[in-house]
């Protein structure tokens, strides 16, 4: 493939809209541009639309509207086999009635490869994810992490330029997921490949993207980099849907600039950073993360807003402290305490201040 | 007191009454318009006249003899009465699983007195056998289907003469009756063709004639094929039981005719299983006593077009129950329909059954 | 203890060896669990492995010649028939006795159907020699009786055979088993007579017949043996005896009646002579071809049956084929192979896609299909093959459209029925279904990623079913083969009715030697046969595909 000079639009999905009965769009108005070399994870609850993208992309389903392109030219009308793009699926899909060697000749034989360069080729594939020594097997004799192996590899021996990845580490326990997703994310920049990854686990979408664009509803909710996602979630979808977060309702009671004051509905004022609000008295839903949350008032700087809390739970993690909190009539406000020496531990029952920083704060839709 | 007494004497009576006359009985028959003519001529009375008598039908005739040997072999015969063809009886007499009986003794004198045993006279074909009709296996063909200035077939060899009469024929499935008419229609005379039969020879030519037509011949196995085909319009001749062809032109009023020429008569009766228990056989002589007297077989020729069995029940055969048609001219027997007969030779095919059916099955496959 | 122990076997708490403890708790586990499952053990056997064990034994199993005939068969072993010259007089004397009492227990003509299966015309000469024997033995019995009417007498003989010295328990114990072996049936019950050593010596043939005789007596018919005239047989057995026994020495009862007997007879009669007998019943009798068959099948067991079933036949020079019009099992065999085979074939070409759009539909629709496929087994079988027939005769649906729409001349209407290609439409039908099941099941096993997964790695969508789908789904082909094969091979009804001459299968032959000529010998063997050929072609496609390949569902 030309190397595109407009790096930005390797694969491109421009108003892609789908719907399966005629009635609902499940996907709706998709616009989305990807460089070459790119890692990006499609994130979001089931039947958010991010699997049936994936789907349009691979060509095993077409768009109702919209066009999607690869490196500049629409492929909607090119089938599946002649799009070049690898796969990787839920469950592996590994053929069965084929050993781990057939299974990765087996898109070099229909492209017609001869025999001693798809040896070649399958042995440096295998040896890629180290199952060098498992060429003769058959996929049901492997374990769950060597099948994955094996799948990524299949999906890499023909070196395409993209590759898709369906949920592939769903089935792994927690220890084999986390080395698996080192393993993709380092394969996939050593070779360069242009990666979408689909999956339904924020953290495995944190850690291993270059992007996420978290999907809900049949849209992207937000499209950005794994930091800015977590610390800047532009809406309160995104707030609750990425890491852990407390949120307090009210009403906007004044906005100025970089600063907005917000009346709870126990009516306490607090002051935040709006985000998606625009209006005052626009009810909304303030956002603070949990570790943003403090009591000992040493550690907070100035300005620091102050509130009256009750300590209804306190669990000891080890690294941290989890303490659960009724704050302005919010049974379920966490706070999360570093185990530090001079950290206080909390008893049940304890009426304690809690403060944060206003720019920890952001006033998003309700 | 004296009231108790004899109310329990009487009860008593009753009871034994009952016991005596209370029996369950289970016939073997053939199904269709020849077991509803036994249940109409001498069930329905019987079971009238001794309303203690139950009787359950078996439509098991055609495999009666291996069904009884089971039962044999398997000590448990659980029939009372069985219909079979002479053929059969005699087996059954042969392989001992038929009780011989004495007709004097059994059979009811005909009305002027003459003993059963003259009055069915050469019927009684084996020590086991109770006759009750004379049927015969003759030919009907399709009126319709007669070319024009030709005249209606009205000799047996015009099975054999395609020319003249083109079209197919259907033919039972077993060499007995075929073999007889092939050698009649190739020139042997009546008198001598079971001594032409015996020889292999004989048998080469019997099989040499049926070769003439063999291309044009559908070979049946039940006797209600060839009505359906004739009706079907399938064939133009064939053979079969002389009271199926009677349903097909009289009761369903089919475009078809009678061809009574080398009828071959067969008798069909009663046997009674041996072993039964002596209360069983009471009650069975009972029945078979007056379901053989000559009203009865009369009785029955007003449901089936069959001959009775009996001498004296000729003359008493009337109309037929539904249609009110005469029944005489519809009996094989009449003289005008019995001008040139066979008569089954049960010696003969006892000895040569196996021999010329393996020939003329092993004729038939290739 | 443990010290003694320590390089010995380990042991259990009580001091057995652990092994032994363990062997001990397990066995009773099992026991256990074989008293759960008995009941339907039991069943299994009785119901499934006893008629294939009854089965193969019917189809060698031949005493009946040995049983009906045990003097004459062993008597007749001495014979050489390529001498060409019938066998001795003393056969012949065996014969009289042996059917005598055959005949008696109504068993000769029995044998007779049996035998006919390999000679012609014994069936009715059994049937018509049993009527006439009494014959021989009432000459002389009415010779006896006009001189002496004590010789009509029941309890005379009784007393003559008796005797007053040691008797011979033993004979008739010998005859009580002839007499069991008829009667296929264990006969209890006390005879009531012996013969006296004495007489057993003197009139040896007349103390075999009246053993016979008495022991027929007693056990059949529930007679007392003295009360009871002895058959005509009786008499011709001491007519024989009395041509050559010397009476001088005996002085028991009845010696003076004997004395004169011997006299009356040198007179009056004609010395006995069984051959001539046999000879004037039927000349067959002197046949020397009906004795070399009875000799040839008179051993306990034969292959005789499976030899027949095979196109050969056991003759007294040895096995040979049939004469050529004769042979009609091996065609049968490859016809019944052949089109199973084609049956099967046909029902995967048939089945495959029903089974694809069945696993690949939504299950509202798929359940819909599936009742359809299903449909066929809810009317019965002869109803669907009736249907076929009206559908495929010449004046049938297919022919009447297929002129209507001018592709086939009314004179010239196609022949689709009672012939191979009828049977082989009506079987398809019918044993689709049993192909389509197991197909499905194994479909809706594969799923719908696999073909995805080769798309995704290039393939067309022929190669991705081919290479990826066919193969996956090659356990659901090898289920229904098998199912569809098995059935078709011992299918019966529907080539019955629309085999005609060209579609019939074996199975019809085994039902026709069942039901119509009973020869259940033969069928025992074609059944056996076919079972082995089901075997055979079983233990090849475990040879080829493997047998772990079948999926079921």
């Amino acid at each position: 493939m030309a190397a595109t000079s407009d790096s930005e639009a390797f694969v491109a999905f421009e108003r892609v809209q789908k719907s399966y009965d005629g009635e609902t769009l499940v996907v709706k108005d998709l616009n989305l541009t990807m460089p070459k070399g790119e890692f990006l994870t499609m994130l979001g609850p089931s039947g958010s639309g991010k699997t049936t993208c994936l789907m349009m992309l691979a060509g095993f389903e077409t768009a109702t509207y919209g066009e999607i392109k690869l490196d500049g030219t629409s492929i909607n009308n090119i089938p599946p086999h002649k799009r070049g793009i690898g796969m990787v699926f839920q469950n592996y899909a590994l053929f069965p009635h084929m050993t781990v060697a057939e299974n990765l000749s087996f898109p070099l034989e229909v492209r017609k490869m001869g025999k001693s360069e798809r040896e070649g080729k399958i042995k440096r594939a295998l040896d890629m994810v180290q199952m060098g020594d498992f060429a003769g097997r058959r996929p049901t004799q492997l374990s769950g992490g060597q099948q994955q192996r094996i799948a990524l590899a299949r999906a890499l021996v023909f070196e395409p330029e993209l590759v898709l990845m369906d949920e592939p580490l769903g089935a792994l326990d927690k220890q084999l997921r986390e080395h698996m997703q080192f393993e993709i994310t380092r394969l996939a920049h050593e070779l360069g490949i242009t990666t979408v990854y689909v999956t339904h686990d924020q953290t495995e979408a944190l850690t291993m993207s270059d992007r996420v664009a978290v999907f809900n509803d049949g849209r992207i909710q937000q499209l950005a980099a794994p930091d800015t996602l977590y610390e800047e979630p532009e809406n309160s979808f995104v707030a609750q849907f990425i890491g852990e977060n407390n949120t307090l309702e009210g009403v906007v009671k004044e906005i100025s600039g970089n600063t907005c004051t917000v009346q709870l509905d126990n009516g306490e004022l607090i002051s935040a950073r709006p985000v998606n609000v625009t209006e005052v008295g626009q009810r909304t839903q303030v956002s603070i993360r949990p570790e943003r949350v403090e009591t000992n008032k040493e550690r907070l700087q100035e300005g620091a807003h102050l509130l009256k809390a009750e300590v209804l739970e306190f669990v000891y993690m080890g690294d941290i402290f989890r303490t659960r909190l009724r704050v302005a009539g919010n049974d379920d406000f966490v706070m999360k305490t570093r185990n530090a020496p001079d950290q206080e531990r909390l008893k049940k029952g304890q009426m304690v201040e809690i403060g944060w920083l206003p720019d920890d704060c952001r006033a998003l839709d309700a | 007191m004296k009231l108790t007494q004899s109310l329990l004497a009487g009860t008593a009576l009753a009871l034994v009454a009952g016991t005596a006359s209370a029996q369950d009985m289970t016939f073997v028959s053939w199904g269709g318009a020849y077991q509803m003519s036994q249940q109409k001529a001498y069930v329905e009375p019987y079971v009238e006249a001794n309303p203690g008598v139950s009787i359950t039908w078996d439509e098991s005739s055609a495999e009666a003899v291996a069904r009884l040997r089971a039962m044999n072999e398997a000590g448990n015969i659980t029939w009372d009465l069985v219909d079979v063809v002479a053929a059969d009886a005699i087996r059954l007499c042969d392989e001992g699983l038929a009780m011989e009986y004495d007709p004097e003794d059994m059979l009811a004198p005909a009305d002027d007195g003459t003993s059963a045993e003259d009055d069915f006279g050469d019927m009684i074909v084996s020590d086991c056998f109770i006759p009750q009709i004379a049927y015969s296996t003759t030919f009907g063909y399709r009126t319709d289907m007669v070319p024009e200035g030709v005249d209606a077939p009205s000799d047996i060899c015009s099975i054999f003469d395609l020319e003249t009469y083109p079209g197919r024929r259907s033919l039972e499935r077993r060499p007995i009756n075929n073999m007889e008419w092939a050698l009649y229609c190739d020139g042997v005379a009546k008198d001598e063709i079971y001594d032409v039969l015996a020889t292999p020879e004989g048998q080469d030519q019997a099989l040499a004639k049926l070769d003439t037509i063999k291309d044009d011949v559908i070979w049946w196995t039940a006797g209600a094929d060839t009505p359906q085909l004739l009706a079907d319009g399938e064939i133009f001749m064939g053979s079969t039981y002389n009271g199926r062809l009677f349903s097909v032109i009289v009761e369903q009023d089919q475009p078809v005719a009678m061809m009574w020429d080398m009828q071959v008569f067969d008798l069909d009766g009663w046997i009674i299983p041996t072993g039964l228990s002596d209360e069983k056989l009471e009650a069975v002589k009972d029945f078979v006593y007056f379901a053989t007297d000559t009203q009865r077989l009369a009785d029955q020729a007003a449901y089936i077009s069959y001959g009775p069995a009996r001498q004296s029940s000729a003359p008493l055969v009337g109309e037929h129950a539904e249609l009110g048609i005469d029944m005489a001219p519809h009996m094989p027997t009449n003289p005008e329909n019995a001008e040139n007969t066979l008569l089954y030779n049960y010696e003969f095919w006892a000895d040569y059954r196996d021999d010329i059916d393996a020939k003329f099955q092993a004729w038939l496959a290739q | 203890m443990s010290d003694t122990t320590q390089n010995g076997p380990m042991l259990a708490a009580d001091g057995t060896p652990l092994k032994r403890s363990l062997n001990r708790a397990l066995r009773r586990q099992k026991l256990r669990a074989l008293m759960l499952i008995a009941p339907l053990l039991i069943f299994v056997l009785v119901t499934f492995i006893a008629p294939i064990a009854d089965m193969l034994f019917r189809s060698v199993e031949n005493q009946i010649v040995s049983d009906t005939l045990p003097t004459a068969t062993e008597v007749l072993e001495d014979w050489d028939h390529t001498t060409g010259a019938p066998p001795g007089e003393e056969v012949y004397q065996a014969l009289y006795y042996d059917l005598y009492l055959a005949a008696e227990a109504r068993a000769h003509t029995r044998l007779g159907t049996r035998l006919n299966y390999e000679y012609t015309g014994v069936s009715s000469l059994f049937r018509s020699t049993g009527r006439g024997l009494e014959d021989l033995g009432e000459e002389y019995q009415d010779i006896l009786e006009d001189a002496d009417d004590r010789w009509g007498e029941g309890a005379f003989w009784y007393e003559l055979m008796t005797g007053t010295g040691d008797t011979d328990a033993r004979l008739v114990r010998e005859h009580r088993a002839r007499l069991q072996a008829l009667e296929n049936a264990r006969l209890t019950g006390d005879v009531g007579f012996a013969p006296s050593v004495e007489i057993k010596e003197l009139l040896p043939q007349t103390t075999f017949a009246y053993t016979d005789f008495a022991v027929f007596t007693a056990l059949m018919d529930e007679d007392v043996v003295a009360e009871e005239d002895p058959w005509e047989g009786v008499y011709a057995g001491l007519a024989q005896d009395l041509e050559t026994a010397d009476l001088s020495g005996y002085d028991g009862p009845g010696a003076e009646a004997l004395v004169a007997a011997q006299q009356t007879l040198a007179e009056q009669a004609e010395p006995i002579n069984y051959t001539a007998f046999f000879e004037s019943e039927d000349k067959d009798w002197v046949s020397p071809d009906i004795w070399a068959t009875i000799q040839t099948y008179s051993s306990t067991y034969t292959g005789g049956y499976f030899l027949n079933a095979v196109d050969m036949q056991l003759t007294p020079d040895g096995i040979e084929m049939r004469p050529d019009g004769q042979r009609l099992y091996m065609v049968l065999f490859q016809r019944t192979l052949f089109m199973s085979l084609t049956i099967t074939l046909s029902c995967i070409l048939l089945g495959y896609p029903v089974a694809w759009l069945l696993a690949n539909l939504p299950a509202s629709k798929a359940n819909l299909l599936m009742i359809l496929v299903l449909l066929p087994f809810w009317t019965s079988l002869l109803v669907r093959t009736s249907a076929w027939k009206v559908m495929l005769q010449q004046q049938g649906v297919i022919n009447d459209v297929l002129v209507w729409l001018g592709l086939v001349d009314d004179a010239a209407r196609l022949v689709m029925i009672n012939n191979q290609f009828g049977t082989i439409v009506a079987m398809t039908h019918i044993l689709l279904p049993f192909m389509i099941l197991p197909l499905y099941s194994v479909m809706q096993g594969i799923p719908p990623s696999y073909l995805r997964a080769a798309k995704s790695l290039g393939a067309t969508n022929w190669t991705a079913f081919w290479r990826v789908y066919f193969p996956q789904s090659v356990p659901g082909i090898g289920a229904g083969s098998i199912l569809v094969f098995i059935l078709a091979i011992g299918y019966y009804i529907t080539p019955e009715i629309v085999g005609g001459r060209t579609g019939t299968f074996i199975s019809n032959r085994i039902a026709y030697h069942i039901s119509t000529s009973l020869n259940w010998g033969l069928a025992a063997a074609l059944g056996a046969i076919l079972l082995a050929v089901v075997l055979l072609l079983y233990w090849a496609y475990d040879r080829i595909v493997g047998i772990d390949n079948v999926k079921l569902g």
